[in-house]
């Protein structure tokens, strides 16, 4: 009973009554999700400011660190679990994230092909861009 | 004991298997309803960002990112976010808990911290329109401006729903479609700081890297 108790769909009530719950269990999932998502802001803030990392690692490092605080905002503030309730939007999750990555990725790979293929000279490209 | 007996098969039958429960309740059916429509505003944004990404080095000799932004701004504005959705989630387990006082307390301060989030990002804007970097200026500006005004326009809306709820709330008090508007605001409060976390990492932090 008691590892039911974060199977709930976004918006979902609790299944058990509130008058059986700890009073501070909620509560500790979001202070949790806080710490979590503070730590993660500020591992970004410091990474992108700093010179003690690799420079080309960087944009790598904070696309890591962003997708992780998504992830926790997901779990801890959303409550997106795998519980029976929330099947359908784990399900409408994957989709979205599917049609995110191709609108980003296939945006990206296109235009960046355009610029190769399409400008010869670096000047010319800059007149491209520059509309 | 015979309540005792009935509750246990109620509580039995929350937990049968998904095909075996039959329909499910309104307030999944609701939650399901809104969660299709923040991925929806998300697949929008994703458009935004996949603009913004590639007009980004468009500056058309105007200023460049790194010349605008301010990273202590874009700082300032996430610490404000992240604890106005922190707030936003205590609120909503205080209305699961029918906590009057919680629930209004909850609320000011999602909302106070929301108008901060709104204000700094109205002066960053004003800041940069007197600098001459209007979003006619060049295609990154038109972008910028596109992206993070959308986002803002959310947080607008968002607050203007907060205290819409707060009036149903004490006309009606909690009402089952009371409760359920109030979650799907919580939901939406949420979904706007995951947008945000990715505007601050890709327009605040990657734009500025040498």
């Amino acid at each position: 009973m008691t590892e039911m108790r974060w199977d709930l769909a976004p918006g979902d009530r609790p299944t058990i009554p509130v008058s059986e719950q700890k009073a501070s269990s909620g509560f500790l999932v979001y202070t949790l999700g806080l710490l979590l998502a503070a730590i993660l802001t500020v591992t970004s803030f410091w990474v992108a400011n700093t010179s003690v990392i690799w420079a080309p690692g960087v944009p790598a490092g904070l696309a890591v660190l962003a997708i992780a605080q998504m992830g926790v905002h997901l779990v801890f503030f959303l409550h997106i679990t795998t519980g029976p309730d929330s099947s359908h939007n784990v399900l409408a999750l994957a989709f979205g994230v599917l049609i995110v990555f191709l609108v980003l990725a296939g945006s990206l790979v296109i235009m960046a092909n355009l610029n190769e293929n399409m400008m010869v000279h670096s000047e010319m490209m800059n007149l491209q861009m520059q509309h | 004991m015979n309540v005792a007996v009935e509750m246990d098969a109620v509580r039995q039958g929350e937990l049968l298997d998904i095909s075996e429960a039959g329909p499910a309740p309104k307030r999944v059916i609701a939650g399901f309803g809104f969660w299709i429509f923040l991925l929806s505003d998300i697949v929008m944004f994703s458009a935004l960002f996949a603009s913004y990404a590639v007009l980004v080095k468009a500056t058309a000799g105007g200023p460049t990112a790194a010349q605008l932004f301010d990273q202590h701004n874009a700082a300032m504005e996430t610490a404000f976010l992240l604890l106005s959705s922190y707030a936003c989630g205590l609120m909503s387990l205080a209305v699961n808990s029918r906590y009057h006082l919680g629930i209004f307390f909850g609320a000011v301060v999602t909302f106070l911290l929301g108008a901060a989030f709104l204000n700094l990002e109205l002066r960053e804007f004003q800041g940069m329109i007197a600098v001459g970097a209007v979003p006619q200026r060049s295609a990154f500006l038109s972008a910028f401006f596109t992206l993070v005004g959308c986002h803002g326009l959310h947080v607008a809306v968002g607050l203007a729903w907060l205290v819409l709820m707060m009036v149903q709330l004490s006309l009606r008090g909690f009402q089952d479609v009371v409760v359920r508007r109030l979650h799907c605001f919580s939901l939406f409060w949420h979904a706007l700081d995951i947008i945000w976390v990715l505007i601050f990492t890709v327009v605040y932090l990657m734009g500025v890297l040498p």
